[in-house]
């Protein structure tokens, strides 16, 4: 006889595949990245084979820093329905050599209150639920406190 | 390969067409090439079509079944905002390696009122947009951010860009074809809202309907057709090579420099050469970035060529006498082909009230995010 299906415990899931949730106690949240054993490439998230060299061998798997750079920044006021403007829309890179599209908040969306290279770090935060419940959490920046 | 020469080109003026299809409007820019090339489809060998939002949907045939249904071979092209260039490159390709003598290429697009392009797209697994939660995969967000990353390397301004889109519009009130024709001050621009810093509301292409047609054939046939054949020096397509931010700050900027200088080699001609540019300002920032790509200037450059009028009608090397994307408009698929066909009609001596006067050779530049870069020499 079939049995009925328990209803699945609510979840914390990723927004995407490349942003890895706490383990464990003790355990952070942190950007997975990947570099090439032949040419050194770094790449956000996975990739098939490295598409500077053609390499094939499997990647190292790189825990990314939570700390960075901000490289540039756009101030978006017009956007899709639904997304609330103004923001800030930056190009984060951490010192692996990856490069990260995220917002940046913690900080009034003015190009005045932006500095090339001043940093910043990563955190996460619910940004939805869905039908089943489950918490989808997605990674920011925010200006970093103190040194790094 | 062979030498190949347009012998026809026309558009329709970009704007909203809600009444008409998309067929219905290539066979209109289709009939209108062919009555400059003074052919007929019966003629015709080869037909390529480029559309992106109806990649689906056999756009070629279609139009073929408006005005002349020979059995030729149909090819349906769809690659990004370079859709239509890449289009008349097949064409081209078809005709240079000898295969084909007449080859017509086609671009259409009807985009309505859609709103912003490019995007975020769904999460990768969880499902959920990343738009505005991740950044902004956005166009306007996209160009504002390589606009940006031109500030902070060579302290260009937002004033700078600015004066692209004074340029531009002004450029636009002298082509018919243009979808707005409307002067702008640069007050007017500066102050009009944002959009994507540092890319304002006239700093930002409309969206639109539109198409656009070119008759090409071998150069041995072309003195048939036309007093004024129009050689095709140069016709290149890029993708974009590996880059150490590319796919997360979308890089516009290598592919573009490596089509240049494939075109120009294939040409024989250089920058210095060149008697006016179309290329792809699909925003304000765009197009200074350009400059330097295409090597109509030194790096850092951009900014001062602006400043100075250099890429003004009347300037040393004219950008975007049509009104450019900003102004002229942007139906993605019929882009490529309009850009070839302003060009065209310049070196024809042709062009109007806008006309460069003189102009020997002229580059056609586009780019589609993704992305895809085409670059066309045309010589008069």
């Amino acid at each position: 006889m079939a049995q009925a299906e328990a209803p699945a415990t609510p979840q914390q899931k990723p927004i995407v595949p490349f942003l890895r949730l706490p383990q464990g106690p003790g355990d952070k949240a942190h950007l997975q990245g990947s570099r090439c054993r032949q040419c050194g490439a770094t790449y956000l998230g996975s990739r098939m084979a490295c598409s500077r060299c053609f390499s094939t061998e499997p990647m190292e798997d790189l825990r990314l820093s939570d700390r960075g750079e901000l490289h540039v920044f756009s101030i978006v006021h017009q956007s899709a329905p639904g997304v609330p403007v103004p923001y800030v829309a930056a190009i984060v890179d951490l010192p692996e050599g990856v490069s990260v599209r995220c917002n940046i908040e913690g900080v009034e969306p003015d190009p005045s209150n932006l500095r090339f290279g001043m940093p910043v770090e990563m955190f996460t935060e619910k940004v939805h639920t869905d039908r089943d419940g489950n918490e989808i959490i997605a990674f920011k920046f925010r200006p970093a406190n103190g040194t790094s | 390969m062979r030498d190949v020469a347009i012998v026809g080109a026309a558009m329709l003026k970009f704007g909203r067409y809600p009444d008409k299809t998309v067929p219905e409007l290539g066979a209109q820019a289709c009939l209108l090439a062919l009555k400059d090339a003074g052919l007929t489809m019966k003629e015709v060998e080869i037909f390529v079509s480029g559309n992106l939002y109806q990649a689906n949907a056999t756009v070629g045939q279609r139009i073929l079944k408006e005005i002349g249904q020979t059995g030729i071979p149909v090819i349906n092209v769809a690659n990004a905002c370079a859709t239509g260039s890449t289009a008349f490159r097949e064409a081209y390709m078809s005709v240079a390696s000898g295969a084909y003598d007449i080859a017509i290429a086609v671009g259409v697009e009807q985009m309505g009122k859609m709103g912003l392009l490019g995007g975020g797209g769904a999460g990768g697994g969880s499902g959920i947009s990343t738009e505005g939660i991740l950044g902004s995969g956005l166009m306007p967000a996209v160009f504002g951010q390589a606009g940006v990353e031109h500030m902070r390397k060579y302290g260009t301004t937002f004033e700078q860009f600015a004066k692209v889109a004074v340029k531009n519009h002004k450029h636009s009130m002298a082509n018919p074809y243009s979808q707005y024709q409307v002067e702008t001050s640069l007050e007017d621009v500066m102050n009009a809202r944002v959009v994507a810093w540092p890319n304002t509301l006239y700093m930002c292409c409309p969206t639109g309907d539109g198409a656009a047609a070119a008759v090409i054939t071998s150069m041995d046939k072309a003195r048939q057709y036309t007093t004024k054949p129009i050689k095709v020096a140069a016709s290149v397509l890029t993708s974009d090579p590996w880059s150490e931010r590319d796919l997360i700050l979308p890089d516009v900027n290598t592919l573009t420099r490596n089509a240049a200088k494939e075109a120009y080699e294939k040409a024989g001609l250089g920058p210095k050469d060149l008697d006016l540019i179309e290329l792809h300002d699909c925003f304000a920032t765009a197009e200074l970035l350009h400059y330097e790509n295409l090597g109509i200037c030194g790096e850092g450059e951009a900014g001062r060529m602006v400043d100075e009028g250099e890429t003004m009608v009347g300037g040393r090397i004219p950008v975007a006498p049509s009104g450019g994307l900003l102004s002229k408009g942007h139906p993605l698929g019929a882009t490529g082909v309009a850009n070839i066909c302003e060009v065209v009609w310049h070196l024809r001596g042709e062009a109007g009230d806008r006309q460069v006067e003189g102009a020997k050779v002229g580059l056609a530049h586009v780019i589609g995010l993704g992305s895809a870069c085409t670059i066309h020499v045309l010589q008069a």
